[in-house]
């Protein structure tokens, strides 16, 4: 069983993200389970979801607490909220930002966690330029299936067209392979200039 | 064909193949996804000629199917917790009218302190009023318990409840088989009532009941739960055999023929707890499970049954009777009257905490050596608990007890001055 | 009161209100530096929330007016939610949170037993959205009305269930978009001819104080929320409160859309007393209909190609309605009252 733990704020589509890996796992052959974890509606609020995928159908209900990949969609929760709490020695963390880990200032993470292979990627950017909207969850979701192995390009689009119809669900699919492409590559971020803290 | 899918669209889709004419509705989290999706299934034309109405209340929302289902029309709604607390009275009026309404509970907690996560309290607040309470494990189950609930109240005229954990479930999203029109169509004739508002021929429904009569109601209205035990059973054979799927029937045992120690439990915690039961297995350990599907009528036989041979019966409960304990193990007890089975009782997963397997192994290690507390509050923090009565004792005037409680699980505390 | 009314401020661009040019009776109770803060800053409300801002003001008249010994019962909702997240509570104020349909009741509980000890000198407010007023509380407000209990009851009406995802309330405008009035088949959105009117309800029963409130108004809603404290009895008041999520507008222009929904005729200010009305405030610029619901998602239907003119004339009808009865266009330089 592979465990995905999602974390964002209320508004970033945290909980979608965790439905299109659930979609794309099924058009691959595998069982998946969703879901978030809860509250009132409000925009802007810490979210979590989750997301199983296994071999066979999943019966086990609980939270991910020992994820094997972490998403963070908004690094302004990094130093706020514990994150990366269970995270497998050799897990994989793929972060939504311009700046490269370092420069994220998880440099203790990473002491904590040598074997995780942390990424950071500009999804956030890659979304804004292939729909015109900087929601990073598709993105970040082809992201995660180039740096886990997981699940291959083509089905994360063909999950990402199925959630989304039309001309948004094709935008989506394109930041998705972009986002693919650009961790298959090994490509890495900083930010260009500098920029007062709390945005990335 | 199974597709991801949410598990209140899920439910949506399977209540509105069973052509519900008269659906009302009123928000309460986490069950609103259900009634959201319906009302967007009934302006596109989806269910015949539903009426849909948005109700001021809950209370008003059972009332509205109460007079609905008189009038002949098969009728849903659905909510949880609260919700299902403001509509007490009408529930009781249903099930003694013998109105075959069903309706979906998205298992939430009951307030004070208000909370919105999972238990079954809300449920467990109703399990004497009449209604047939039956509990889905997963969302494929949920599915085909709606479609079993239409036929068994209408045969019955008695209403059903068809429970299912909140969030757990009915914001989890896995792949469900949802039954085609036809196929629903071939198992869920049109309701045709044993009672109706009909100006051909006039009746009476309602009428006040002294004690001549009043204890002859109430067995009838018992009878028809004694009843439905038997039809249970028979539904899901035909279930089976109409939709190629094992429905849940009244329980349903899982490596129990040889095994020392079985946990029984509602609901979605089913699926970790056998999750559970494997581990242990392979190491040795004889433990099986038991899911019980039909609470109310309560499976006395069944249970019994499955139970007996085990050495020890361990009781996983997501909810509490204060003052006395467990309820669901008062039922296990019951039906093993006479017999030497130990029943522990374990209280778990209160407004929303989980239940991990981890927390269940050792719990099973526990009880087995015969080191658990009886009850056994599953991970309460017994430090906040010692703390917490130790403030109360030290001031007569020592504040909101829930805001204490909270602030010391938490870092974070905020006392204005 | 009447003074206020002789000075014409002047509008600067960010919609500031001259202060200075007011003797210290009429300033505003939030310029003060007194005020009381009973919603403190730390709570969770969605950025622009409408709600937020109207209970902050309120409150605070209400404490100023009752020298800061007030007792407030909620009702389950928004402003429950957003203002108590576990551990941590935003309210520098006695508080009570019981149930989502009970805050009257509860209120007149606590109004019961301050009286039975003695406490003349404390007042009451009870809060809740449209939801808890309008639809699932109403039998207990109509209950407390009809008793006169000494309860103010401010109702924060975002016209909807918003706290729980966006579903219709008796209180959700006809065409607008929740997700139990969808944007589906031959009527999209809220149906019209529906809708309960709890301003006029109240003064129904006769109470002695009802007036509707904006947040684009400030003085006016402090000044109601004011006199309203000094009166005994059963009074209340009704505030709009836009709700960027539900409404579907950039959380920057909350107060610009009440602003709108006031000067299209759509909410009409006014007072009544005892069931009579003794004044309203006059619509200083009309504006069509259109530019109120063309800021809103939740109306954005009416504006596809091609637009849905029906429907849009009808609810300018119905803002039309509303100018005639209340007299919201009065004489140029009359004051209205």
């Amino acid at each position: 069983m592979f465990q995905i733990r999602i974390h964002g704020r209320g508004g970033q589509g945290v909980v979608t993200a965790a439905e299109i890996l659930a979609v794309a796992a099924f058009m691959d052959g595998k069982y998946a389970q969703a879901f978030p974890s809860f509250g009132s509606e409000r925009m802007g609020a810490p979210v979590m979801s989750f997301c199983r995928v296994d071999d066979k159908f999943i019966r086990l209900r609980e939270p991910v607490m020992e994820p094997d990949a972490l998403i963070i969609q908004d690094p302004t929760l990094l130093h706020q909220v514990d994150l990366f709490a269970g995270i497998r020695p050799s897990g994989y963390v793929l972060i939504n930002s311009t700046r490269s880990p370092v420069e994220l200032g998880i440099n203790e993470l990473l002491l904590r966690f040598p074997n995780c292979h942390i990424r950071t990627v500009p999804a956030s950017e890659i979304a804004l330029e292939k729909t015109g909207r900087s929601l990073p969850n598709a993105a970040l979701i082809g992201g995660l299936a180039a740096l886990t192995g997981l699940l291959g390009s083509a089905v994360v689009s063909e999950a990402i067209r199925k959630k989304f119809s039309g001309r948004v669900g094709e935008a989506n699919a394109a930041a998705a392979e972009a986002t693919f492409q650009a961790i298959s590559s090994g490509q890495s971020w900083t930010s260009k200039e500098k920029r007062h803290a709390g945005t990335h | 064909m199974p597709e991801p899918i949410e598990g209140s669209q899920a439910v949506a889709a399977a209540v509105g193949r069973c052509r519900p004419e008269v659906i009302s509705c009123y928000p309460i989290t986490p069950q609103t996804h259900i009634v959201e999706n319906l009302s967007v299934r009934v302006r596109k034309g989806e269910i015949g000629n539903c009426q849909f109405i948005n109700a001021e209340s809950e209370f008003g929302a059972l009332s509205i199917l109460i007079g609905a289902s008189a009038t002949g029309a098969r009728t849903y709604t659905a909510t949880s917790s609260q919700g299902l607390l403001f509509m007490a009275e009408a529930i009781y009026n249903a099930s003694g009218l013998g109105l075959p309404i069903v309706m979906t509970i998205g298992n939430r907690a009951i307030g004070a302190p208000i909370n919105i996560w999972n238990d079954h309290s809300d449920s467990m607040s109703m399990r004497d009023a009449g209604w047939i309470q039956i509990f889905a494990e997963t969302n494929q189950e949920a599915v085909d318990l709606h479609i079993q609930a239409f036929r068994l109240a209408e045969e019955l005229s008695c209403p059903v409840m068809v429970c299912m954990d909140g969030f757990i479930l009915t914001h989890a999203y896995e792949p469900v088989e949802i039954p085609t029109q036809e196929q629903v169509d071939a198992f869920l004739p049109p309701y045709n009532p044993v009672q109706v508002l009909d100006p051909a021929d006039p009746v009476t429904i309602g009428a006040m009941v002294g004690p001549e009569a009043f204890a002859e109601v109430r067995y009838l209205a018992h009878h028809k739960q004694l009843r439905a035990l038997e039809r249970i059973p028979q539904l899901s054979a035909e279930f089976r055999e109409q939709f190629g799927r094992v429905p849940l029937g009244l329980t349903d045992a899982y490596r129990t023929d040889d095994a020392d120690t079985i946990v029984v439990a509602l609901g979605s915690v089913n699926g970790t707890i056998r999750e559970a039961v494997d581990e242990l297995r392979e190491q040795g350990i004889k433990v099986g499970s038991l899911k019980i599907g039909s609470y109310r009528p309560f499976p006395t036989a069944q249970v019994r049954a499955a139970l007996h041979p085990a050495k020890r019966a361990i009781v996983v409960e997501k909810d509490l009777a204060l003052g006395k304990g467990g309820i669901v193990s008062s039922d296990i007890k019951m039906a093993l009257r006479g017999l030497s089975t130990i029943v522990q009782t374990v209280i778990a997963g209160l407004g929303g905490r989980s239940i991990t397997k981890a927390s269940l192994i050792r719990m099973i290690g526990e009880a087995r050596a015969g080191k658990l507390d009886e009850p056994h509050f599953l991970d309460l923090n017994w430090a906040v608990i010692h703390q917490e009565l130790e403030r109360q004792q030290r001031r007569r005037r020592s504040g909101p007890m829930t805001e204490h409680v909270l602030r010391a699980v938490n870092a974070v505390s905020s006392k204005i001055t | 009161m009447n003074d206020r009314q002789k000075i014409k401020f002047y509008q600067t661009g960010t919609f500031t209100v001259g202060n200075r040019l007011l003797g210290e009776e009429d300033r505003t109770v939030q310029s003060r530096m007194e005020r009381t803060n009973s919603l403190n800053s730390g709570h969770r409300a969605c950025q622009g929330c409408g709600e937020a801002l109207g209970a902050r003001y309120a409150v605070d008249a209400a404490m100023r007016a009752a020298q800061n010994r007030l007792i407030a019962v909620n009702a389950t909702g928004c402003l429950e939610v957003f203002s108590t997240p576990y551990p941590e509570s935003s309210w520098q104020i006695p508080w009570l949170h019981s149930l989502f349909g009970n805050a009257p009741a509860v209120a007149t509980g606590v109004a019961a037993a301050l009286r039975a000890k003695g406490r003349t000198d404390m007042k009451v407010i009870a809060q809740g959205g449209d939801g808890g007023t309008v639809d699932i509380g109403f039998g207990c407000l109509s209950g407390m009305f009809e008793r006169n209990d000494d309860v103010l009851y401010i109702c924060y009406d975002n016209e909807g269930y918003m706290n729980t995802g966006v579903q219709r309330s008796g209180s959700t405008p006809p065409a607008a978009r929740t997700m139990t009035t969808p944007v589906v088949g031959e009527h999209p959105g809220n149906s019209f001819g529906t809708g309960k009117n709890v301003p006029r309800i109240a003064m129904a029963h006769g109470i002695p104080y009802v007036a509707t409130a904006s947040v684009a108004d400030l003085r006016d809603l402090e000044a109601k929320v004011t006199k309203a404290m000094e009166i005994p009895g059963s009074r209340y008041i009704h505030i709009l409160v836009p709700c960027p999520l539900g409404w579907a507008h950039d959380p920057s222009l909350t107060i610009k859309v009440a602003r709108l929904a006031v000067e299209s005729g759509l909410f009409p200010l006014f007072e009544a007393e005892f069931g009579k009305p003794t004044g309203r405030t006059l619509i200083r610029r009309k504006v069509p209909v259109e530019r109120y619901l063309e800021l809103q998602g939740r109306f954005k239907h009416l504006f596809r190609d091609p637009p849905d003119r029906a429907a849009i004339a009808a609810i300018q009808s119905i803002a039309d309605q509303h100018i005639a009865e209340y007299g919201l266009m009065g004489e140029e330089g009359s004051d209205g009252r």
